[in-house]
């Protein structure tokens, strides 16, 4: 699989939006106009809309697949949708918007390079669009597409279009985003989804689909940014390689060569890649994204959990740090309790030991009462970890500058932080 | 030949991803075994798997949850394929389940063991005392299966909480349980039909003939071809036809739809499965039998 390009291939988005702003709506509609929905599946939904008391084929049924979510008639949890183009192939975390699913829509936004957030054309920005926008920017997306819906609804005015456009920008100051695209749609009837609409002809920018074709997600692949967490290491203990030793990993930022210098954390031992391997193909390179096994020169010792870096561009060797963490469990943070943070794929104890802000994030102002951190609360903290780990500010790598926490008694992911310095 | 521009750039990232789901694996559990049909998904997820840990051997075993019900062709592709590539292989019958009284053969016209399988895995699992079992599920399969997590947990009883998931982000993966319980892992959740046949035909891995184009005896029912055995009921308005088709799943021969087809090389897949319009699972007996009928199963234990 050498001669291929991936960069360009797929793009991963996520969808946000209030409830009934027409989230699953537009999905399904994505995927019906660009034909990728199956006769079976349309008969499926057409018969339960039909039995609902739907005249119209109701979309959204396409995306919510869960029982309780048909019956309620909303999206519960993230659920994956695929479809293609022959231009890229597309990856969609469709998620709740209520409040008390902003942990889903971290998690959906966590493996996003792109956030769609749906506005409706009658209510303007409110509340939730101060905090999807606000996720999608901590989430550090690189690129942010308000499309604002139901635009039917408001007679495809362009000077409520303009309105809005204006509540945006204004909201975006206060945020702070990058590569910002805003776009009229009627995700029910399909205006500027994949065709260009005849009703919002005032409006010159691309379709929506246009755009997820298009935008930009590439990574520049700066060598000094490459970080190779340890997940495995390969020993064939065979005749054929007896001295084999590679340390299996993917490869996060950046791009590595053979011959390069590396520094081996947390024991600061030093080499240089003596070969990489990918199923015996012979390569030179690797770079971001790429599954790997490495060699190295030098017989040092090595295992899961480590990492390997340029020598020249270490990252910072912590013992305590700040994160902004979202919370993601029923049961509220406590200050000074251990739990098991994952960095990578290394695994350490680690105390809260400080709440240093916390956010109202439906306003974006500073919560007085910090006391308590609860579920889907997102505020800056204070952690301390048992042994120093090797941390990059989220924004210039969300491998190694994002970190979950596990409660050591149930096992369960009780929340997601992103480092900042 | 097809007018089908078809996008591949993608397959280069699925498969990263996989390799990287494998390794996971590997590294957080101490007893996976990967879940082995003889089925397209699992034939891709085992040589995924020899490419996440070349020039090692893949350090977990195959296992089969046999139905007894099989192609011919599956159980001798199988034993070659384990044979050729070093895998230890696990077999377990659901006719010991059935005997033992665990799990009760199911009558009727519309007869299949696909469900009972359920029992049979589950004992597997506490048999061999597996604490993960790696699976080619694919989210775009079905409604249900687009909840899935790539590692999925499942309480002592094997059974799927679905409106209680772990939260996945970013590439961390966390496999943490208590005793008992075990986890599914799914590391091809994000690839489509599709997306399975182009990986295939750009890796040229080996399918057993049964994908493509054959003579073989079938009979319609309920809009779906099926391929006909001498254990299956026919009903009165059904004949046995012999005709040209190709399997597009393989599982249990009772309820594996099958497509009239004359394709004959990968090529020729590919092109038809890019211009079809039903979803692989509408050939499947098993997921018509309620709209939530996966959601059901899973929660059981399903694969
Ligand atoms: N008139 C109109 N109705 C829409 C549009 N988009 C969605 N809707 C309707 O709004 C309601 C909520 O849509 P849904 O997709 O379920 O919203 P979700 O909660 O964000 O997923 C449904 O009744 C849709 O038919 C639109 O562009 N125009
Ligand atoms: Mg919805």
């Amino acid at each position: 699989m050498e001669n291929i390009k991936p960069e360009i291939g797929l793009l991963r988005f996520t969808t946000a939006g209030s409830v009934d702003d027409g989230k699953s709506t537009l999905i399904g509609r994505l995927l019906y106009d660009s034909k990728s929905i199956f006769e079976d599946q349309l008969d499926n939904i057409t018969e339960t809309s039909k039995r609902k008391g739907n005249d119209e084929v109701d979309l959204s049924l396409l995306t919510d697949g869960l029982r309780a979510e048909r019956e309620q008639g909303i999206t519960i949890d993230v659920a994956y949708r695929y479809f293609s183009t022959p231009n890229r192939k597309f990856i969609i975390a469709d998620t709740p918007g209520h409040i008390q699913y902003t942990r889903n829509m971290v998690t959906g936004a966590s493996t996003a390079d792109v956030a769609v957030i749906l506005i409706d054309a009658r209510n303007g920005v409110i509340e939730q669009s101060i905090r999807h926008t606000f996720i999608a920017s901590l989430l550090d997306m690189k690129h942010i597409i308000f499309c604002v819906n139901k635009m039917d609804l408001v007679d495809f005015s362009q000077a409520r279009f303009d309105e809005i456009n204006k509540e945006i920008r204004e909201l975006l100051e206060k945020v702070g985003a990058k590569n910002i695209h805003i776009i009229p749609i009627s995700a029910k009837f399909g205006d500027n989804v994949v065709d260009k609409s005849e009703n919002l002809k005032w409006f010159n920018g691309s379709t929506l689909l246009n755009l997820l074709e298009t935008v930009r997600i590439a990574d520049d692949y700066n060598s000094k940014y490459a970080r190779f967490p340890v997940q495995y290491v390969i020993r064939p203990q065979s005749d054929d390689y007896h001295d084999f030793r590679g340390y299996a990993g993917r490869l996060a930022g950046g791009k590595i060569f053979v011959g390069d210098k590396i520094t081996v954390l947390p024991s600061m031992l030093t080499s240089k890649i003596k070969s990489i391997e990918d199923f015996g193909n012979e390569r030179y390179d690797a770079k971001s994204g790429d599954s790997i096994t490495i060699c190295l020169e030098d017989d040092i010792d090595i295992s899961r959990g480590n990492m390997i870096v340029p020598s020249e561009n270490l990252p910072d060797l912590a013992k305590e740090f700040n994160v902004m963490l979202c919370w993601f469990n029923e049961k509220p943070l406590q200050i000074k309790s251990k739990y098991i943070l994952r960095h990578s794929t290394n695994e350490v104890k680690s105390i809260l030991s400080e709440v240093n802000t916390k956010l109202n994030i439906n306003t974006l102002e500073e919560d007085t009462d910090k006391k308590e951190i609860k579920m889907n609360d997102i505020a800056n903290v204070t952690i301390k970890v048992a042994s120093p780990i090797f941390i990059d500010d989220y924004k210039l790598n969300h491998v190694s500058g994002s970190i979950i926490l596990i409660d050591e008694a149930t096992n369960e992911t009780v929340a997601a932080g992103m480092v900042v310095k | 030949m097809s007018d089908f521009k078809i996008n591949t750039n993608h397959l280069k990232l699925l498969e990263d991803e996989a390799i990287f789901i494998m390794r996971e694996i590997a590294a957080q559990f101490e007893k996976p075994a990967l879940l082995f049909s003889g089925g397209k998904d699992s034939i891709v997820l085992v040589h995924l798997a020899r490419k996440a840990f070349w020039p090692a051997k893949i350090p977990f075993p195959l296992m089969h949850i046999d139905t007894g019900h099989n192609f011919d062709e599956t159980i001798e592709f199988r034993d070659n394929l384990a044979k050729e590539f070093g895998c230890e292989l696990i077999v377990k019958y659901v006719q010991d389940s059935i005997n033992q009284g665990k799990a009760i053969e199911e009558k009727g016209v519309n007869a299949s063991r696909n469900k009972l399988q359920t029992v049979t895995l589950l004992d597997a699992i506490e048999d061999e005392k597996l604490d993960c079992a790696i699976g080619g599920g694919r989210r775009d399969e079905e409604k249900a299966r687009a909840k899935e997590r790539f590692f999925s947990h499942r309480d002592d009883f094997g059974q799927w909480d679905p409106k209680n998931q772990r939260p996945e982000l970013w590439n961390i993966f966390n496999g943490r349980k208590n005793m008992g319980e075990h986890f599914r892992a799914f590391p091809i959740s994000n690839w489509t039909e599709l997306d399975v046949w182009q990986y295939i035909m750009y890796e040229k891995i080996k399918l057993p003939s049964l994908y493509y184009t054959h003579k073989r005896k079938v009979f319609e029912r309920d809009g779906t071809w099926l391929a006909w055995a001498p254990f299956m009921e026919l009903k009165p308005t059904e004949t046995v036809q012999n005709l040209d088709v190709r399997c597009r799943t393989i599982g249990d021969i009772t309820c594996t739809g099958v497509t009239l087809s004359t394709a004959n090389t990968l090529d020729e897949i590919v092109a038809e499965i890019a211009a079809s319009r039903i979803t692989e699972r509408g050939g499947r007996a098993d997921d018509k039998r309620s709209e939530a009928a996966m959601e059901d199963r899973k929660k059981e234990g399903y694969f």
